[in-house]
Formats: C-alpha cells, sequence, structure tokens
C-alpha cells in the first residue's frame, strides 16, 4: 500500500498478497471489538451517584477531550472561548482537538469504541441521531433543563432535531446556512447595484458580468458545496430529498430532476467553466476569477482576511419558495465522558458555559441558535446578519440515523456526474434514487424502525 | 545473484536446504538443543505475524460471515449474505464493488509497465559514470521520500483543470489547456499513472541499481570479446542477470499498484462521479466510513483472492527454468 508502509521485503509474503491490505481493514475493525453487545446497549445516561447537575463542578481536577471541525475561520474564535472557559474554571482542562469534518464522523465513533475518544464535543444536528443509535453519544435532557432551554427559543427544526427517542442528544450552538458571496469590483463594473434575489435578477446579474468582461461569472462546483446548492434548489422547487421522517428517498422526483438540470446549465449556457474539482470555485472566487460563489457563512471570516472586496447576501430564490440549506453545529457528550462521575459533571458544566456564550460564537460568522441571544444584538452590525434574517427559511435535512450516508454516496456522486455532463441529471438521480432507497433499508435493518 | 540483498522466495528455500544438508557432522549438535530451539528463534517473528497477520485475517473472515457494525450492539451472523451480494448483479454492492475492482484493474495495468521500464532506464543511465550522477540519482529517488498526502496535495493543485499550473503552462505553449485533469477520464488516469510514476520510480531505479553493480564485470567483457552489441549485451547479460530482481520489483510493483488509495482519495476524490474509486477506496468507505464492515471485509477476500491467483502467476513466469 503506498498510502502505509515504506516498501520492505514482501517477496516472502508474496503468496500472501493483499495481507497488508486486510490487515489494515481487519485491524481497524479489531479495535472495535473491545464492547461487548451487552456493554454497549446499557450504556449512556448518568452514571450512579453523580447527582443532580447543579451548573457547578467542585470535584478533583478533570480534564476533558473536546472535538470539532471548526478548521476554517471559525477556529479561531471556539479556541479563544475555550481559552476563556479554562481561565475561569481552576479544575477543568479542556483540551480542545480540530478534526476537519469529512473525518469527523468517521473518527468520533471508532474512537469512542476503543475509549480514546472526546469526552465533548460539537457535531452537526443532522448525524445526532446517527450517533445516538450508535450509542456514541449520551442523553443531555438534564443540561437542557437546568439551562432551562425552551423550544420557543429556537427554530422548531433545530430544537426537534436534537432529540432521538425521546430524548434530547445535542444541545444547540449555532445556525448556519448557504450564502451568495459576490466580488464587489466586478458588480460595480458590470453596473449591478443589488445583489440579484430571483432568477430573473440572478440570470440578468450573470449577462452583465459576461458583458463587462468576465466570462465565467460562476463557476460551479461539481463536489462539496454542491449538494448543499443543489438541496437548496430542490427546497426551492417544493421538492425535498426525503420524506420528512426520512424514511423514504425522494432523489429522483421532477424537482430534484428540475434542480440539478438548472446546475448543469450553469455550465452549459457558459457561465461556469466546465469541470470545476473540489475547491477550485472558491480558490477562484478569491482570485476574483469568478463574480459569484455560492457558499457557507463560515467562510466569512476566511474571506474577511483576504483583503478582497466581496459582499454577501442571501442566496437567490430560483425556484418559487424562499429556502436555503441550514444546518446547526449541536454539543454532544460521548459515551466515554458519561463512564466517569466527575468528567460528566464536568462536561455538563463546559456544555451549559459553551451556550450561555453562543453570542460571542457570533464571531466566528455564525448564527447563534438561541432567539434571546440574537435579540439581545449579538449579530448587530455582522456580515452574516441579512442571512440570519432569514432564519424562518433555512432547511435542515432530517436527523435520522444513517441518512447522512445516504447522501454522501448515492446523492453527491449523482450531482457530481450531472455537474460534470458524464450523466444526464435524471439518469444520474434515477440511480441515487435506487441507491438511497437500497440504503435506507439497510439503515432500517441495522437501526431498527 | 545469491548475494543480493533482496532474497527472492526461491532463494530462500535453497539457503535453508543447504544449512540442513551442508554442515554433516554438527546435526547431532543441533539435535541436542532440543526441538524448541527453532520455534524460540522464530518466536519474536511468529508473534508479530500471529497478531499482525494471522490473527487479523481469520477475525476479517469471521467478520466477513456478519452484517458487522462494531458500533452497534447486534451483529447478525449473515452467513455468505455477504459475498453473495458482492456476486449478486441485482445488488448495489455489486456495481460500486466490481467499478471499483475495475478501476483497480485499469491503474495496475497502466502503471506497472511503466514502473517497471522507466526505473530500468533511469537505473541503466545512472549507471554510467557522468559528472554529477550522485546528484541525478538523489533527484530522481527525492520524491519517493514524501508521504502520499503531500504529493496528492500538490499535485490535485499542479492538475486542476482551471487554475493549474499544468494547463496554464501548456496554454502559453500552444498545447490544449482544458485538460480536466481530475475531473474527467481518461485524463484523470493519465494524472494518476503519471503522478505514481514521478513519485515512486525513484524506488524501482534503486532496486535495479543495485542489481546492475552486481552484474559481474567480466561478463560484459567476455560478450564484448565475443563481438556482442551493446543491444546484445542488455538482452544477454543484463536482462538474465537482472531475472531474479525483476520477479521480485514486480511482485511488488503489482501489490503497490493493486492497493492504491491516497493518491485518488486525495487527488480525484474518486472521481468523476466513482470511475477512480479503487478497490482499498471502495473497502475504506464501506468498512469505515459507513461502519459496513462485515462486506468490506467480504471484499477485502476477494481482492486478495485476485491477488493471489495473480501472484501465483507472476511466479510461474519467473519460475527458474530448467534444462
Amino acid at each position: 500500500m503506498r498510502t502505509t508502509a515504506p516498501r520492505r521485503d514482501r517477496t516472502r509474503r508474496g503468496l500472501a498478497a493483499g495481507a497488508a491490505t486486510l490487515t489494515a481493514v481487519l485491524a481497524l475493525a479489531a479495535c472495535g471489538g473491545g464492547t461487548t453487545p451487552e456493554e454497549a446497549a446499557q450504556g449512556g445516561g448518568a452514571p450512579e451517584g453523580a447527582g443532580e447537575f447543579t451548573g457547578e463542578y467542585d470535584g478533583p481536577a478533570v480534564e476533558l477531550s473536546y472535538w470539532n471541525g471548526f478548521t476554517g475561520g471559525d477556529g479561531p474564535f471556539m479556541q479563544s472561548l475555550v481559552d476563556e472557559f479554562n481561565a475561569e474554571h481552576e479544575n477543568i482542562t479542556i483540551t480542545p482537538n480540530t478534526i476537519q469534518w469529512a473525518d469527523f464522523y468517521q473518527r468520533v465513533p471508532a474512537a469512542v469504541n476503543a475509549g480514546e475518544g472526546p469526552d465533548v464535543g460539537v457535531m452537526h444536528v443532522d448525524q445526532l441521531s446517527t450517533n445516538a443509535a450508535r450509542n456514541v453519544i449520551v442523553p443531555l435532557d438534564e443540561v437542557a433543563e437546568a439551562l432551562e432551554l425552551t423550544e420557543d427559543d429556537f427554530t422548531a427544526e433545530v430544537w426537534e432535531a436534537g432529540t432521538y427517542d425521546d430524548q434530547r442528544y445535542g444541545i444547540p450552538l449555532d445556525v448556519h446556512s448557504l450564502a451568495m458571496y459576490y466580488n464587489v469590483e466586478h458588480f460595480e463594473a458590470a453596473g449591478i447595484t443589488e445583489p440579484p434575489t430571483d432568477e430573473a435578477s440572478f440570470m440578468a446579474a450573470l449577462d452583465a458580468l459576461q458583458e463587462a468582461g468576465y466570462e465565467d461569472p460562476f463557476w460551479m462546483p461539481s463536489l462539496w458545496p454542491s449538494h448543499l446548492m443543489f438541496l437548496t434548489l430542490l427546497w426551492q422547487n417544493g421538492g425535498a430529498p426525503y420524506g420528512a421522517d426520512g424514511s423514504e428517498a425522494t432523489l429522483s422526483s421532477p424537482e430534484a430532476v428540475e434542480a440539478l438540470e438548472w446546475q448543469r446549465m450553469i455550465v452549459d449556457e457558459g457561465y461556469s467553466p466546465s469541470d470545476v474539482a473540489i475547491d477550485s470555485q472558491y480558490v477562484a472566487f478569491k482570485n476574483g476569477e469568478t463574480s459569484i460563489t455560492w457558499d457557507g457563512i463560515w467562510q466569512i471570516n476566511d474571506l474577511e482576511g483576504s483583503g478582497m472586496e466581496w459582499g454577501i447576501a442571501p442566496v437567490p430564490t430560483i425556484f418559487d419558495e424562499a429556502a436555503v440549506w441550514a444546518s446547526s453545529h449541536q454539543f454532544f457528550m460521548t459515551r466515554q465522558a458519561s463512564e466517569d462521575e466527575n468528567k460528566y459533571a464536568a462536561a455538563q458544566v463546559f456544555i451549559a458555559w459553551m451556550s450561555e456564550h453562543s453570542a460571542e460564537w457570533a464571531g466566528a460568522a455564525m448564527i447563534p441558535a438561541r432567539q434571546s441571544v440574537r435579540d439581545e444584538g449579538g449579530l448587530e452590525g455582522t456580515f452574516q446578519e441579512p442571512i440570519a434574517e432569514l432564519i424562518e427559511d433555512m432547511r435542515f435535512l432530517p436527523s435520522v440515523p444513517g441518512l447522512g450516508t445516504v447522501t454522501a454516496d448515492a446523492l453527491e456522486p449523482a450531482i457530481a456526474e450531472a455537474v460534470l455532463g458524464s450523466l444526464e441529471p435524471g439518469a444520474a438521480l434515477e440511480r441515487a434514487q435506487t441507491q438511497g432507497a437500497e440504503l435506507i433499508e439497510q439503515n432500517r435493518e441495522s437501526f431498527g424502525g | 545473484m545469491r548475494t543480493t540483498p533482496v532474497v527472492a522466495p526461491g532463494d530462500a528455500v535453497s539457503t535453508a536446504d543447504a544449512v540442513d544438508r551442508g554442515p554433516r557432522t554438527p546435526r547431532r549438535g543441533v539435535a541436542k538443543h532440543g526441538k524448541a530451539t527453532p520455534w524460540l528463534f522464530l518466536s519474536p517473528y511468529l508473534l508479530l505475524f500471529g497478531a499482525f497477520v494471522i490473527l487479523p485475517i481469520v477475525l476479517g473472515g469471521w467478520i466477513s460471515l456478519h452484517r458487522w457494525d462494531y458500533t452497534l450492539p447486534g451483529r447478525p451472523f449473515v452467513g455468505l449474505d455477504n459475498y453473495q451480494a458482492l456476486f449478486d448483479p441485482g445488488s448495489t454492492i455489486y456495481q460500486t464493488f466490481w467499478s471499483s475492482m475495475r478501476a483497480t484493474g485499469i491503474f495496475t495495468v497502466a502503471s506497472v509497465p511503466l514502473l517497471l521500464v522507466l526505473p530500468l532506464l533511469v537505473a541503466l543511465v545512472m549507471n554510467q559514470r557522468f559528472p554529477g550522477r550522485n546528484l541525478f540519482r538523489a533527484v530522481y529517488f527525492a520524491p519517493y521520500v514524501l508521504g502520499v498526502a503531500v504529493v496528492a496535495v500538490v499535485w490535485r493543485y499542479l492538475l486542476d483543470a482551471n487554475i493549474g499550473l499544468i494547463n496554464y503552462y501548456a496554454g502559453l505553449l500552444g498545447l490544449p489547456d482544458g485538460t480536466a485533469w481530475t475531473t474527467s477520464t481518461p485524463a484523470a488516469w493519465v494524472a494518476l499513472v503519471g503522478v505514481t510514476v514521478w513519485w515512486t520510480l525513484g524506488y524501482n531505479s534503486v532496486i535495479y541499481l543495485a542489481a546492475l553493480q552486481d552484474i559481474p564485470r567480466e561478463l560484459y567483457e567476455a560478450a564484448r570479446v565475443d563481438g556482442a552489441s551493446a543491444w546484445q549485451q542488455f538482452v544477454n547479460v543484463t536482462l538474465p542477470g537482472l531475472r531474479p530482481v525483476l520477479a521480485f520489483v514486480t511482485m511488488i510493483t503489482i501489490i503497490a499498484s493493486a492497493n492504491m488509495f491516497g493518491q485518488s482519495y486525495l487527488i480525484t476524490q474518486g472521481g468523476p462521479g466513482r470511475e477512480t474509486r479503487t478497490a482499498i477506496y471502495q473497502i475504506a468507505e464501506t468498512g469505515l466510513r459507513n461502519f459496513q464492515m462485515g462486506s468490506a471485509a467480504a471484499m477485502s477476500y476477494v481482492l486478495t483472492l485476485a491477488l493471489m491467483v495473480l501472484s501465483v502467476g507472476i511466479f510461474w513466469l519467473f519460475r527458474e527454468r530448467k534444462g
């Protein structure tokens, strides 16, 4: 395997070729073998004698491992929040570890199973139920009660998605969505005074930009965040990727095909170069090669540091309904922490403290999840303020165990192929639908009902 | 060639034979030490071999008979279902698995001949005497010391269709500058094979070079005396001299190519679509990202079996021909 060991005399093992292959997969499998089904089944919940959560921790000094995926402009803000917490709490030390999100959901279950994982962390809301079903994370109802968190302080979807089997597993930190970024210089040169808001004005803007000499004004990515754009367009078109309870895939609906055709059209009509590889559209935007890009609000700080003149606006409503893809970062606690009385108490203190300080998190270009925090003016004057005002239009993927796999395995390759032009959007989505349905069936068998 | 530090399997066996047969007198001495002695000497290796090769192989076989998600309490026994699904054209996994096997096949067929021939040419040149020889030897070997992540990330940007340097300079030279190196096939295969050859060529070269330096000068002298041309010397002296090493190099190159993962994972993300998802990529996705360890283990076994058959074929091709 080129990726790992230097190749030394493998000849002796020539006949057992591929043993290395196997070893890699199997050794990892073996790592997870430490937990018996019985242990796994009864994990979770408070350890005995943990007592009532009071919001304070006065036990012996503990160290908590805290994992998150804030690799972008949001990272430094999380670090400063952690520093602040550590300074205020003498007997709790938070050790943060940042892993990019793509690897995060693969590593956390494996690490927690091996007892080497985080005690607390942050994950996306649509991943909570998967990890709850896998018994990686434990309920946080007590924390929610102690914090006096109630549904009316949150967007309904954000709040409800944090529960699984009638127990709360996630404490919402923020909401973040897709947004439209544009190059101010290009817009001025093309005589565009207002950021486009619907299909007519958006297409007019693209034409104006082309006339002003910006030949490729809107690069269409084939991978991330292409599926977020697709979901946005699909919801705008009145469709949905999955049934409301996530029990069925509806990936090849006419609305979905139209949405994907629109993405392909951007390439076919010459607004985007073909074959845009991963991250290229964002790099091109920063280099002034493309005028508009749709990306997450988490890029705000990165763009702010880039020195270019950029603007931000809500994603235009291309189809009939105002809608935009969004997700929410939520705090979780792992089984690993709940097995230790002191860690369990300290982790609760940490999560509660973070939730109360979520106004500062707005500095990381996120939208605090709590209505009360937003009302206190935490967002005033920030770049994301105009995006936050449209919080009611934000759409979230349902939080159903295993659904993340369906999006990643069935939907994303289909979108890539359609945008690259190697498959017709209809055919690509038809295949995604077949695969998605099968994966959902498998999930039902794995996670039950 | 028995002196080459790289021991081919045939050689190892005959060396053992020699020890057995050779010194007749001290044979009683060996017996005196008791039967456990050889095992004691072997034990450190056997321990590692057992723990890291045999045990995982057995455990993997066991896992492949289950629907095995290590994060879930229930791991039902499903018999040969995982294997059956791999050979059932109606299942989704059949499609993804065999297209990944096909990708592995394409990559292996395209990269192995290049990785056998180009390093040999490099080694032949490096075996000559010329000023700056050591520098060139270092230059050719240098990429091999880099990790796959470094190599892949660098090349991913160099090869980018729209913002990459390769297409930019191709354009300046008047060559086609719109090749989508990472997002279309067959360009993606050209890119992946090219990067891999650039990266690992030095390793095979060094082995060839060592083997070339082991070929006795006298044989070349004798050939020259007999009036052999440079080409005839190459065919009749160099190639036969390289044969045992060639078997070794072919073997490890095939195995390395069949295990390709990092390059397509990082340069093409398996794309366009899933076209450059290799078997190892698919196994990693299935087992580690989707937690379907049972299915992934079954895939590993099928891949292993394929590689075993291939290895036997290669050994047969390079076998010592008697008479």
